[in-house]
């Protein structure tokens, strides 16, 4: 079925090197510099004003670089046109043509490349097929669903074997559901026609999910570059391990060190942590913990890294396991991911291991909320 | 009511308000007495004096016969008959220009550049000036001792001055300086319409900047140069002081509007007048169904943006 369209263009790497972008004296991209490999599907992760959509128009040739240069194996590309670059594009709002039909949509790239006319019937057909939109080829794209649209989309970027499919958040109009649906079908395609592809999000789990590699931004400069694996269990710092789901990131204080070992205050809590680069006694630090890897334990056991005491305030219900936030008596809160029944106001105690609690330097890149709850009157009542 | 009729007790009776609510479902609901200041504004100036007018035209002046005899008298006299020609032959030319004029300045200025206010207040400031004041402002820079001819004789590129007054040019030239401005207000509307992000898309699936004009901003801008012409056409054909002042009224420039306006004002012949003004409805409502019917070939919708 994937015959016509897959195997994509091949071609070796795509080296970015120290590319940059500023807009006056802003700037959205800093040096970034990565070697994507064919084949690879490289996620650009971070809120809004990262600059990952920065970095994706600057790889498609939409917005001219200020800085670096971008290299197709040996051949400098980073001045070509868009047109001439032959990058496939998702756009965030699909950016169908809405005065043709589906199939004109999709034949659009091939037509402007001046393919044969049978040729471009049986490609785009092929195309339509892919995305399974075959009932729907005649219509124009405002009578199409959200996901059918997008599916338009993707359906018009690959049909043309480019060598590299840019998505510019392709998912972030859909509901939910259908996000997970449409993730799923990306990363068949993927799979399937071995489509070299950088895709941008701000969802971690989206990232994670799909990506051979992450590159994490922060206003405009790369955070960490590496495999879903390495940046979920070891994240290069605090602002990236936000990102990868530490909901508990708590500010404390180095009071001991011993190697990878650090013995921290966490607002008179004493924890045992991993040190995340290098920290020596007095640093401020951020600790972090995962809501999974706190475990809910019987009152007065022990635990080499974090064991407190707290109580039960709010609960989510989330199918097989719940989400607990419990108060410490030091009046911090932690999130808790659990499989047990817990109610409101309940006493637990929570504890995690030294390896999985985690310190990073902190540089001030997560700005939390202060989190103080509800007023002690409304804690005390519910604990009766 | 008409349920009051029957035995209350054979029907169920019907709940309060299901009347109002069926109503409501169709959009007749109070909210509509919002619309009555607008329909009061619509009648009195528009439906009456057109009837008015319409009955007017309709009715025979002493002598004649026949409720269509001022329009008879229109046809059968060239001198009148053939301001219908004159005055097209003026307002069409004019208006394709100012339609199509209109789309490369709309196109270039369809983003946000530095000074972008400047070259609209440019460009649209001839509007503000009113018919009369441009073309006496023409007749000083396009007369025979105008500032256009003594600039040309001066570098030779003519020996004899042009004649760009009291005739076609004249009024072809006023026409285009106070109608480009409202054909470009308009069409600058429908280009920042359009999705930018449409052409991102064109141009990232190798289409060239003529070909995404060609492909994708032509064809969705073509609904809005229907409705720009239409609307461009209906004020030149109804071209009068410009007509007077830069043409010749009783001769090449006799156009349409004068014709009605001799009769109501020199003869003080009201139907015939009325007469000439349905006319004139007449073919501006013809050259619009015309132009509507060319524009329903076209894609109608969405075109992305948002001023869509």
């Amino acid at each position: 079925m994937t015959e016509i369209i897959a195997p994509a263009k091949q071609f070796g790497e795509l080296r970015l090197d120290g590319v940059g972008r500023s807009f006056g004296e802003a700037n959205a991209l800093t040096d970034l510099s990565l070697t994507i490999e064919q084949g690879e599907f490289i996620a650009l992760l971070g809120p809004s004003g990262c600059g990952k959509s920065t970095a994706l128009n600057c790889l498609a040739g939409l917005l001219p670089l200020t800085h670096g240069a971008i290299w197709q194996d040996d051949k400098r590309i980073d001045m070509t046109r868009p047109e001439k670059r032959g990058f496939g594009m998702v756009f965030q709002n699909y950016a169908l043509f809405p005065h043709m039909s589906i199939r004109k949509n999709v034949a659009f790239g091939l037509e402007m490349r001046k393919t044969p006319s049978a040729e471009i019937k049986e490609r785009v057909a092929e195309a339509i097929e892919l995305v399974h939109l075959e009932d729907q080829a005649t219509k124009l794209p405002g009578q199409l669903s959200g996901g059918q649209q997008q599916r338009v989309a993707i359906a018009r970027a690959v049909v043309l074997r480019p060598p590299l499919v840019l998505m510019d958040e392709p998912l972030s109009n859909l509901d939910a559901k259908l996000r997970l649906e449409m993730r799923t079908q990306i990363r068949r395609l993927h799979q399937a026609l071995d489509l070299t592809t950088v895709y941008v999000t701000h969802d971690q789990e989206e990232a994670l999910s799909l990506a051979d590699r992450l590159v994490v931004l922060r206003l405009g400069r790369v955070q960490q570059i590496g495999t879903p694996r390495e940046l979920y269990s070891r994240p290069a710092n605090a602002f990236v391990a936000d990102f990868m789901g530490y909901r508990n990131l708590l500010k404390a204080q180095v009071t001991a060190v011993d190697g990878k070992r650090v013995v921290a205050n966490v607002s008179g809590l004493e924890v045992h942590a991993t040190a995340m680069g290098d920290l020596k006694v007095g640093d401020a630090i951020i600790v972090g913990v995962r809501p999974d890897d706190l475990k809910v334990v019987a009152p007065g056991g022990t635990s080499e890294g974090l064991l407190v005491d707290g109580m039960v305030e709010v609960v989510e219900y989330q199918g097989r396991e719940m989400v607990a936030e419990v108060r410490l008596p030091n009046r911090l809160a932690l999130t808790v991911r659990t499989d047990q029944d817990l109610r409101p106001g309940a006493r637990i105690s929570v504890a995690a291991e030294a390896d999985r609690t985690l310190a990073f330097a902190d540089d001030n890149t997560v700005t939390r909320v202060p989190d103080l709850g509800v007023t002690p009157v409304a804690v005390a009542g519910g604990a009766s | 009511m008409s349920a009051g009729a029957l035995p209350a007790t054979a029907v169920p009776a019907e709940p309060r308000g299901a009347w109002r609510h069926r109503m409501a479902d169709r959009g007749i609901d109070r909210t509509l007495w919002l619309l009555l200041p607008a329909v009061i504004f619509v009648v009195a100036l528009f439906v009456y004096p057109f009837l008015y007018g319409l009955s007017l035209s309709l009715t025979p002046n002493a002598g004649d016969t026949g409720i269509f005899s001022n329009y008879a008298k229109f046809f059968a006299d060239s001198y009148y008959s053939s301001t219908i020609w004159l005055t097209l032959r003026l307002a069409i030319p004019a208006t394709l220009f100012n339609t199509l004029a209109s789309v490369p300045f709309a196109y270039w200025m369809r983003g946000r550049f530095p000074g972008k206010r400047a070259v609209t207040t440019m460009l649209v400031v001839p509007i503000t000036l009113g018919t009369v004041l441009t073309a006496e402002g023409l007749l000083n820079f396009l007369g025979n001792a105008g500032w256009l001819n003594r600039f040309l004789m001066l570098i030779h590129v003519i020996d004899a001055p042009l004649k760009l007054t009291y005739n076609y040019w004249g009024v072809f030239l006023s026409l285009i300086l106070s109608g480009f401005p409202f054909a470009f207000l308009l069409i600058l509307s429908y280009t920042s319409g359009i999705d930018p992000t449409l052409e991102r898309a064109a141009s990232t699936l190798g289409a060239s900047p003529w070909q995404r004009f060609m492909r994708i901003t032509l064809p969705l801008l073509a609904p809005g140069l229907a409705t720009t012409f239409s609307l461009a056409f209906v004020m030149a054909f109804s071209v009068f002081p410009s007509a007077m002042m830069l043409g010749n009224p009783h001769g090449e420039e006799h156009v349409i509007a004068i014709a009605a306006y001799e009769q109501a004002y020199t003869y003080y012949n009201y139907n015939y007048a009325s007469a000439i003004a349905m006319v004139m409805g007449a073919v501006e409502l013809l050259v619009i169904a015309a132009v509507q019917a060319l524009r329903r070939t076209f894609y109608i919708g969405t075109t992305g943006g948002k001023g869509a």
